[in-house]
């Protein structure tokens, strides 16, 4: 049981009667890097609202290293050590990417910590090192507001990191990037996946082929089926529901 | 052209170890600064306004002074951390309440301040006792405030209640506490409020000229002291997850850090802040009524930092400066004109300078300067795109 990184059963997550995740079933190795696709509305978004605690289960149960999430509040499982990167780069716009780096990479997240701390040395060569992986060293000590759209999904990524967190929870990472940012954040993601476990949403084909090994379709809350992108992509249900769709005039 | 999006960083990694050095430096600068204006105001300024025959108002200074700490207050929480009180009056009040019951509790043993015998009240109502002692007076002027605010602070944002409803709410306990103290005669005077100016403080009067020199005094060492408090909470760590609270709560959730209990310490310090100004204004005012935990006054806290410049210390100071003053000035010489100048003033701030006075300075002000002076404009620049040889190419050669 608890050699998996992460588990879910029978997960139930209503709105109003509408179900939005609907008797889902998933698991994870440690160390597995895992893609999930699945059609506009699946629920793909919602998964990822259910593992960080955003939204509690109706029914059913998230194990995280065998550790029930259930009302647990964001903080704590983050702390447990699950990151979370959101769909649009979600950085604090007024800090400098040194530090929203620092934020996210301080170990002592408590009141008075934070407020008697300060960057110890190793720390502040950790953070140079991650400016450095993600590529913004020279812009480290600009307002986040003034980095590209690219730059900030970076950032984003590199606050990941820095939170050092056994599970990485990546939401869409290259919408709206250009080709050439696509494959760096593709090449980055590849990098991280040999030390953390990693859950990727995406819609972006291409970019799914470049870094998918598992995949997951989501489709309608469940999960329509899983293995490798050769497999899923030829499965005649995930083609109906899903990657037929752009295709349909070849046929 | 793409050179600038490739990941490996085009300049050595020793240019991430630059910024430590020089801050320290400029920290002892402003601190020498801020010594520096402390000693004007206090030696300086008194002596001057007596050689213009204006000599009223150095005890008006004295005042504003007071409300520059509660607006150093509210720019820490407004400013900073992005929640809009408009209850500060609540602490504000209490402050000076407290350091009022204590000036009133100075007479000989036995007997009642005045207003008791008024509505026939015999014996002195319980929570007044401890205000007999100086020492819990002065605690207590601090940490009522705060405590109060830390009390409403917790359940507020504990239950994750922020922006606008958190506004409301805060303004909702000011009518509360309000109703509270304008009601209770018995208690404390009620409606009439406590007056100080004859009470008197180690044998001498409150409202002597001694005693006020000495709060005057005084006012300027705790503006001092609340500056550096703010300053404290708002550089380092926790002012840059203060800012980041503001800009992106629940983003900080998932960072790890529980919003709540930072939430609530810089409410309550901010409230503890408050309290102190409000004894030292009422001590200088003589008189605490509930008028001040009127609805307009609370707001008008607000409009001093905002004209100053959100999240900018300095820029609150001054913002309670100016206005006070202009208001002061202004109702002298056109007693019925001072409300319509306050509401075109906040409009002004709101639609023209969004940043305050300070948020001018630090942008668009400088440009004007610069441009004043002949000097071409600055021009913000990536780091990168300045090194960048091509950009570099063009700029030579492409000029003319």
């Amino acid at each position: 049981m608890s050699d998996k990184i992460l588990e879910i059963e029978n997960l139930t997550v209503s709105f109003d009667g509408f179900k939005a995740l609907n008797q889902l079933n998933f698991s994870m190795v440690p160390g597995e890097l895992r893609v999930i696709i699945g059609p506009n509305g699946a629920g793909k978004t919602t998964f990822l609202d259910v593992i960080t605690g955003k939204v509690q289960p109706t029914e059913g149960r998230v194990l995280f290293k065998g550790k029930n999430l259930r009302s647990k509040s964001e903080h704590t499982i983050s702390r447990l050590g699950i990151g979370r990167k959101f769909q649009t780069p979600r950085v604090y716009l007024k800090l400098t990417p040194r530090e929203n780096l620092d934020l996210s990479g301080n170990r002592h997240k408590d009141v008075f910590a934070t407020l008697l701390g300060r960057p110890s040395k190793p720390e502040q060569r950790t953070i140079a090192g991650l400016l450095e992986t993600i590529g913004l060293t020279t812009k480290a000590d600009i307002p986040a507001d003034l980095l590209s759209h690219g730059e900030k999904q970076r950032l984003e990524i590199g606050m990941l990191v820095a939170q050092s967190p056994d599970l990485l929870l990546v939401d869409e990472p290259v919408a709206g990037l250009t080709d050439e940012e696509t494959e760096n954040v593709g090449n980055l993601l590849l990098t991280l996946a040999e030390s953390h476990s990693i859950v990727v949403i995406e819609h972006d084909m291409e970019f799914v082929r470049q870094i998918a090994r598992q995949v997951t379709v989501l489709h309608q809350g469940s999960v329509l089926c899983e293995g490798s992108m050769d497999d899923v992509q030829t499965d005649p249900r995930v083609i109906e529901v899903y990657l037929g769709q752009p295709e349909e005039s070849h046929d | 052209m793409l050179k600038g999006k490739s990941m490996t960083p085009e300049t050595s990694p020793t240019e991430t170890q630059i910024p430590r050095r020089p801050r320290r430096h400029l920290l002892w600068i402003e601190a020498g600064i801020v010594v520096a204006i402390a000693l004007l105001i206090l030696f300086a300024a008194p002596a001057l306004l007596t050689a213009i025959g204006q000599e009223f108002r150095i005890n008006m200074l004295g005042r504003f002074m007071a409300l520059a700490i509660v607006a150093l207050g509210i720019d820490l929480i407004w400013g900073y951390t992005g929640m809009l009180s408009l209850g500060h009056g609540i602490f504000f009040s209490l402050g000076g309440y407290a350091w009022a019951m204590y000036l009133q509790l100075q007479l000989p043993e036995g007997e009642l301040p005045e207003f008791f015998t008024l509505y026939g009240v015999k014996e002195l109502p319980k929570f007044w006792k401890p205000f007999h002692s100086l020492p819990f007076t002065l605690v207590a002027i601090i940490l009522i405030p705060a405590l109060i605010g830390a009390l409403l602070g917790y359940l507020v944002f504990r239950n994750r209640i922020r922006g606008v409803y958190f506004s409301i709410l805060t303004q909702a306990s000011l009518i509360v506490f309000f109703n509270f103290f304008n009601s209770q005669q018995k208690l404390i005077n009620g409606t009439n409020g406590l007056k100080t100016d004859t009470a008197k403080i180690f044998d001498v009067y409150a409202g002597s000229d001694d005693a006020q020199a000495i709060f005057y005094t005084l006012t300027v060492v705790f503006l001092v002291l609340a500056y550096i408090v703010c300053r404290w909470l708002t550089s380092g760590r926790i002012g840059k997850l203060l800012v980041a609270i503001r800009d992106d709560e629940s983003r900080v959730r998932f960072s790890g850090y529980n919003p709540t209990g930072y939430k609530v310490l810089v409410f309550a310090v901010s409230a503890g802040i408050a309290g102190i100004a409000g004894a030292l204004y009422t001590v200088q005012s003589g008189i605490i009524s509930p008028k001040s935990m009127d609805i307009a006054f609370s707001i008008e806290m607000v409009i001093w930092v905002a004209v100053g410049g959100r999240a900018s210390l300095v820029g609150a100071i001054l913002g309670a400066l100016t206005v006070n003053f202009a208001k002061s000035i202004l109702s002298e010489q056109f007693p019925d004109i001072w409300l319509f100048f306050q509401g075109a003033l906040f409009l002004v701030v709101v639609t023209v300078l969004p940043g305050g006075f300070v948020g001018w300075l630090r942008n668009e002000g400088q440009d004007l300067l610069r441009s004043l002076v002949g000097r071409p404009r600055r021009i913000m620049t990536y780091p990168s795109l300045a090194e960048d040889p091509e950009v570099e190419y063009e700029r030579q050669n492409l000029r003319d």
